[in-house]
Order: C-alpha cells, then sequence, then structure tokens
C-alpha cells in the first residue's frame, strides 16, 4: 500500500502531531508521489483536540480525508482516538499510544473519562501501545511522534532508508539519533 | 487606462522547478517574494498569520507588523503608490478593520502592484463569525482571486501583481482555512527583480477630494467592465467538459470537493471570483443540462449568474452555513450517508484551555470571585468564558471591551460600572483599545479596565506588537510604555499588578471598581509559552477535596475520587493554587 493511503492524526494541542504529518509529507514526495495534508492551527492548539489530515495518492483533491475513508488513524490519545473513530473505513488501522489525557469536563468532575474508548473502535483493527514510555525510553517523550510513524511504517511499503530520509529532513540535527531510536521502536514493536 | 497592453490568455503556465510541501500561506510568501514585493505590512491573525512570518524570514523585502490591519493597508499602500509591489495579509475580520483606506484605495489605483491576501474561516476554526470577504471585492469593486492549493496560492499572487499593476488597482487574494492551512506541492522559482517604479506628483488621483474622486469614480466603473471582459479569455477560469448532465461552478476548496465528490461533473472552476466571467458562464450553462453553484458561506455568485437571467441553482442543496467537504457533497448529491459512531457524541468535549501557569488564570479567577460584568475581547483569554471561569459577558471584536463597558454606563449609570470590567490584551489595546479608553475618559465615563500584558500577542502564535520591544525579526525595536501611553489618553488611577499574586489582584480590582474615575490595570506577566521561568511543580498533601483550586480551571490539576492531584509534567509551578487552597494542603515544590 506505498502509493495511496488516506490517513488521519489526532491529539491534544501541544502533543506535537504537526511533526509527523510534516515527515510523512516529506516521505511521500521523495518517492513523488502526490500528497496533500490540511492541518488546523490557532485556537485549538491551546489544549484542545487536534486533527490533521494526510493524504498520499497519484491524484489529491480535498486536503481533508473524507470520513469514513482513512487507512489510518494515529492517535496520541485514548479519547481522541474514539473521537475520530468515524473517520476510519471498514478495515481500516488505528494506532494509537494508550495515554489518557483529561479533557477539562473530566478535569472538573463534570464527566467521567470513558472506561474502554477503544470500545467506539470495535471492527477496525487496534494496535495501541504506552507510545510516551517508550518514547521516555529512547531519551525525549517528545519523540512519542516517530514511536507512532514506527507502528505505521509495519503497514507502509516504504524502505527503512526513505523514512530515515524523511526524519532526517524534519528534526533537528541534535535530536536526530533519539528520533531514529523512537522510530525503530515503534518499528520493531511485536 | 492601459487597456491594450493586457493579455490576459497570457497569464497561466509555470515551468517545472524544484518543489517543496507549502502550506498555502507559505506558497502565498514565496509567491510574492518570487514576484518582488518589497514591503510587507500585516496584523496577525488566523488563518492568515504565516505568510507575513514566511516572508519575513525571506532576504530583500521589508517586512513588518503593524498595530492594525488598518495600518497595516495604508503601509502596503503608500507603499505601492510610490512604486513598489507591496502585500498586505489578514484575517477576515480584519478586512472589516482595514476596510477605509481599501474601498478608497480602488479609487486611486495603485502603481506598484499591491495585493491584499485575506483568510475567511468557513466553520469558525478560530474566529467570531463567518463573513465572506467576497462582499467587499463587490462593494469596493476590487478584482479577487481564490486560489484552489498552494501552487495556485504562489501563481495566483503573481498574476495579482500583473493584473494590480495594468490595471492600476488592488487586488484582493481569498484564501479560506483549508487553503491557507492544507500543505501541497510547489515549484519554487527565482525572485524576480521588480525595480521600485518612479513616484510622480499626481493630485487628481491620489489626492481624493470630491472632485478628483467623482473622476476617479468613472474611471474605476470602467476598469471594471474591462477586466469582466477579460475574465472570460482568463485561462485560470477554465470549463472542464465532462458529463453534461450536470454543470459545476465552483472555486477554492470548494472545487476539490466537487472533483472527488462528484467526478463525473463537468465544472467551471472560478480562479478569479470577481468580477464574474458571464460570458464563460453563459457559455457553459449552455452546454449542461442543469448548473449548479457549488461555493461556501453566501450565495455570492449564484445570485450574481440568476441576476445574468441563467438558471442556476446552488444554496438550497449547500445551505450558508460551515465548511463543506467531501462527505458532505456526497450526501448533499449521492445520497450518501455521512458515516457516524455510535458514542462519539456522548464523549467529553476537549474545548481549548488557558495553558498551565497561564497569567490571564488569576485575573479571571479574581474577576469570578467578585461577581463582577466582564466585557471581553479577542485573545486567548476569550476561553474563560468557559466553566468554570465562567468570568466573560460578551466579546464582539478587538477592542471592543472598553466601549462596550462606556456603553453599559451610560445606559445604566455608574452604578453599573462598579460592578462591570472591561478586559483586553496587550496588543488588542493597541490594535484598537486606545481610542476606546480616550472616548471613555473624554466623556467622564468611571469604567475598569484591565490590560492583561502577557508581552506577546499569543493566541496567533505569538507575534511581536509594539509594546514588546522587539520588531517582527525579534530585533530590538522602541518599546510602546502603556503606561504612559494610558496616562496620555487621561487616566489618572492607573496600577501595574502581578496577576499570579491573587491577593493583590483582588484589592487592585475592588479598589479600581469603586472609583468614579476611570481606571486601568495592568496585568504584568509573560506568557506562560515564553516565560522560561520553571518552578518545581507544586504538591498536595492533606487535601479535603473542597474543589476550592478546580475553580482555577487549570488543566494541571485534575480531581479523582480520592481528592485532587497535581500532573507533575503539566504544572509550571505558578502557585496559583496555593493561594486558593484554604487548607494550606498545596505546598510549593521546593518545601520538604
Amino acid at each position: 500500500m506505498k502509493a495511496k493511503f488516506d490517513l488521519v492524526i489526532v491529539g491534544v494541542g501541544g502533543q506535537g502531531t504537526l511533526l509527523a504529518s510534516k515527515i510523512l509529507g516529506r516521505l511521500a514526495m521523495n518517492a513523488d508521489l502526490g500528497v496533500k495534508v490540511s492541518e488546523v492551527h490557532g485556537m485549538s492548539q491551546r489544549g484542545g483536540s487536534v486533527i490533521t489530515h494526510v493524504r498520499v495518492g497519484e491524484e489529491v483533491f480535498a486536503p481533508m480525508v473524507p470520513l469514513g475513508q482513512a487507512d489510518y488513524l494515529l492517535s496520541f490519545e485514548m479519547l481522541e482516538a474514539a473521537r475520530a473513530a468515524a473517520y476510519l473505513k471498514k478495515d481500516g488501522i488505528a494506532i494509537v499510544n494508550t495515554q489518557r489525557i483529561s479533557p477539562m469536563p473530566v478535569v472538573t468532575g463534570a464527566m467521567a473519562y470513558p472506561e474502554n474508548p477503544e470500545k467506539l473502535l470495535e471492527g477496525h483493527r487496534f494496535e495501541a501501545t504506552d507510545a510516551l514510555k517508550m518514547a521516555i525510553e529512547a531519551g525525549n517523550q517528545k519523540a512519542l511522534n516517530l514511536v507512532l510513524l514506527g507502528m505505521l511504517a509495519r503497514h507502509l511499503e516504504f524502505s527503512n532508508e526513505e523514512w530515515y530520509e524523511a526524519i532526517g529532513a524534519c528534526v533537528p540535527r541534535k535530536t536526530l539519533s533519539v528520533n531514529i531510536a523512537a522510530f525503530d521502536m515503534g518499528r520493531m514493536l511485536a | 487606462m492601459s487597456e491594450t497592453r493586457i493579455n490576459p490568455a497570457a497569464f497561466g503556465a509555470m515551468p517545472e522547478k524544484e518543489k517543496r510541501l507549502m502550506l498555502g500561506n507559505e506558497a502565498v510568501a514565496f509567491g510574492a517574494w518570487e514576484a518582488g514585493v518589497k514591503v510587507v505590512a500585516s496584523y496577525p491573525g488566523t488563518p492568515s498569520t504565516e505568510i507575513t512570518e514566511v516572508i519575513s524570514k525571506l532576504p530583500d523585502v521589508n517586512v513588518q507588523w503593524a498595530p492594525n490591519e488598518k495600518v497595516a493597508a495604508e503601509v502596503a499602500f503608500g507603499a505601492a503608490m510610490t512604486g513598489a509591489r507591496s502585500l498586505t495579509c489578514m484575517k477576515h475580520v480584519g478586512l472589516n478593520v482595514a476596510a477605509d483606506p481599501v474601498f478608497t484605495a480602488a479609487y486611486t489605483g495603485v502603481n506598484g502592484g499591491m495585493i491584499l491576501a485575506v483568510a475567511d474561516d468557513p466553520a469558525m476554526h478560530s474566529s467570531q463569525n463567518e463573513q465572506d470577504s467576497r462582499y467587499y471585492a463587490r462593494a469596493a469593486h476590487i478584482p479577487m482571486l481564490e486560489p484552489a492549493d498552494s501552487q495556485e496560492c504562489s501563481d495566483f499572487v503573481k498574476l495579482g501583481y500583473r493584473i494590480s499593476e495594468e490595471l492600476d488597482t488592488p487586488v484582493f487574494l481569498r484564501l479560506t482555512t483549508r487553503i491557507a492551512h492544507a500543505r501541497s506541492e510547489v515549484a519554487l522559482e527565482r525572485r524576480e527583480d521588480v525595480p521600485v517604479k518612479p513616484y510622480e506628483k499626481n493630485v487628481m488621483k491620489n489626492v481624493m477630494m470630491p472632485g478628483m474622486a467623482r473622476k476617479r469614480h468613472l474611471h474605476v466603473e470602467k476598469r471594471e467592465e474591462f477586466l469582466a471582459r477579460a475574465a472570460n479569455e482568463m485561462p485560470i477560469n477554465r470549463v472542464e467538459m465532462r458529463d453534461s448532465k450536470v454543470g459545476i461552478i465552483t472555486s477554492g476548496a470548494c472545487y476539490q470537493y466537487v472533483r472527488e465528490a462528484l467526478p463525473e461533473a463537468s465544472t467551471l472552476k472560478l480562479g478569479m471570483v470577481y468580477p464574474l466571467p458571464m460570458e464563460l458562464i453563459r457559455n457553459f450553462a449552455s452546454k449542461v443540462e442543469k448548473l449548479i453553484v457549488i461555493e461556501e458561506l453566501e450565495g455570492l455568485i449564484e445570485k450574481d449568474i440568476a441576476a445574468a437571467g441563467i438558471p442556476v441553482e446552488g444554496k438550497k442543496y449547500t445551505g450558508i452555513q460551515g465548511e463543506l467537504s467531501v462527505e458532505k457533497l456526497r450526501n448533499i448529491f449521492r445520497g450518501e450517508a455521512v458515516p457516524e459512531v455510535e458514542g462519539a457524541n456522548e464523549l467529553p468535549a476537549r474545548p481549548p484551555v488557558l495553558c498551565p501557569g497561564c497569567p490571564h488564570r488569576g485575573v479571571f479567577f479574581v474577576l469570578n470571585r467578585l461577581g463582577l460584568r466582564v466585557m471581553g475581547d479577542i485573545g486567548c483569554y476569550t476561553l474563560a468564558a468557559l466553566p468554570p471561569l465562567n468570568a466573560i459577558d460578551a466579546c464582539l471584536c478587538m477592542g471592543a471591551s472598553i466601549g462596550m463597558a462606556s456603553g453599559a454606563e451610560r445606559a445604566n449609570g455608574k452604578e453599573f460600572s462598579k460592578k462591570t470590567v472591561a478586559v483586553l490584551g496587550d496588543s488588542t489595546f493597541i490594535h484598537s483599545g486606545i481610542t476606546g479608553l480616550v472616548d471613555a475618559v473624554y466623556n467622564q465615563e468611571s469604567i475598569t479596565v484591565l490590560i492583561l500584558d502577557n508581552r506577546i500577542t499569543g493566541m496567533t502564535g505569538h507575534q511581536q506588537n509594539p509594546a514588546t520591544g522587539l520588531d517582527i525579526h525579534n530585533q530590538p525595536a522602541p518599546q510602546l510604555n502603556l503606561e504612559k501611553m494610558v496616562e496620555a489618553c487621561g487616566v489618572n488611577d492607573i496600577q501595574v499588578v502581578d496577576p499570579f499574586d491573587l491577593a493583590s489582584m483582588h484589592k487592585a480590582v475592588s479598589g479600581a471598581v469603586s472609583r468614579d474615575e476611570v481606571s486601568v490595570i495592568i496585568a504584568r506577566r509573560p506568557c506562560a509559552l515564553l516565560s522560561k521561568q520553571t518552578c518545581p511543580p507544586l504538591r498536595i498533601d492533606g487535601c479535603k477535596n473542597c474543589g476550592a483550586c478546580m475553580k482555577l480551571s487549570c488543566p494541571a490539576i485534575e480531581r479523582g475520587e480520592n481528592g485532587v492531584s497535581i500532573n507533575p509534567a503539566l504544572c509550571i509551578g505558578c502557585g496559583m493554587c496555593a493561594q486558593v487552597c484554604p487548607f494550606k494542603a498545596i505546598k510549593s515544590g521546593e518545601e520538604a
């Protein structure tokens, strides 16, 4: 599935979801594939739900992935994965960081954090891991991005070299080794 | 007028070059730079901000943040009138502020090319309304281009400069969030060397007194008629014949949705959305069985086509609310259900919040405690309207808080002002709060104004402003002294308070509202995202689970069944929660 895929990245504003889409965009461009990425800047970056769309293919029209059409959902947080479930197509794959970040209605006690948010993803392939812990092991919690990308890489037909080149082009040089380590950890997950 | 020199058919084709994946906004910046732009002046506003930020990093161009969009447009106009290619960028509501110079710049024309990039925000991702800038193009008689991807952002800026100079008019470049903040490939080109054109004094053209303006208005009308004819030949207005059952006229992001959701439909893609190529439209209409306009927000194009006597439909399908999308069009025109997942609507929402350690939090906590009415304004602090702070009564537009407080006092008397405050940020005060303050003093109100001076323009992503002491390149710049500015407006009661110090803030506000004069409190502390100050996270020892600290609405404080806990990964140690805990259970990280 190298030539064409739709992917949605979700998380909480401030988690750094934009780096993952930047790397994917680079990866696709380096492989001479058409690509569009849709980001939302502004108010939601202050701790709100954030969503980024990545579309790769020969000819991409809309910059957003239509609901029910995503091949992959990359989620930085459990509740946000559940919220974005409608984006996944029938046999789509959810790659999820198991971290739980309470939104304000939960923080204040007005609502409870759902016990099994993954229930909303029933019927899809669900690959969850504590990516934050792995990122910290790799040397920096911000490398959470790369752990999830590593997990995604197992499903895409790009070579390690192609990934490393795209990562190298998008992260600061001094963080490259940590980011590569985090990527490899995600990619080699059982 | 130079009608003979323009050749619309020549506008188009670009050679193959190095490609980069760029936001539409970045592509506008690179396109303008490649077109030899010399002067750029803007005020930040989502979703337009990155254009000016990106261009500020490119060489050989004067780029500045202006105090507001009106000044920015005037600077860009002055540069264009005296011969340079100029650019000013704003969000849709910013164009309301800039409208005064813009309408008359349509009369004077330019000299060097002038582009006004305006970014609309359908669905209001980060805005207070959904106004459609295309109305401004029609109202001001200024041509408007609308790109549909990043490459077109770059191409249309260049085309815009040619139209601007050939026809001697400012040109609008209209973006929407999904174009401004979407990345797609853009071919890079060399920067064109465009010398500054000579400036010649021309009173008849540039001094808009009634006698001169009447003559220029005739010119405006002729120019528009010419451009409307030329529009029929421009390659950016493009017919793509497919199935002749349905013909769709569309532009911008909607073109992409149409191509994906209704791939069989014939399309007329408009690159210029004002003035419209009515002969091209008439011809396209004659080739299809049914003509539909698919446009976001207002039904502007549809109405114009209907007014020209061509049968057309549009808004009866799409409505005027929010954004369109591939799935919406599939739903409307193909009857396909929009995919839903059961239970998703019952999930707790995740609204944006004031950051941990945000200095605004202390101010609104105190205002809530004092039970005051709060005339709010535009900035991160608008988030204090949400629970549990619930500390904003009204939010209208940039700088409006002060005028609203004055109006409330005139309507309800001075006692009303003893329970009311106006709150706005440093950048918002400079943008358009100063005149409101002058008004309040001049008209002898007794309102209280809080200026939240967090030393930056925060919500739009940290841009410098005249009060920060730095320019757009982060180089030292003369710093506007807010105390002196407020004093010069005629305010005598001025206090500067640290918003982390809740007791002092409480005292300052309750004192200020009680006085029969205009009072200003400057709550000064840098934005938590900028401040390098980090204290160890606080700890909780002996929590009685009373919930007092929860009223601060801090994302680092969480309430569970066994009491409250502080998330050490989020807490920056501001200490406000320790001040509000009645049991002294919250301790600073240093205390053992």
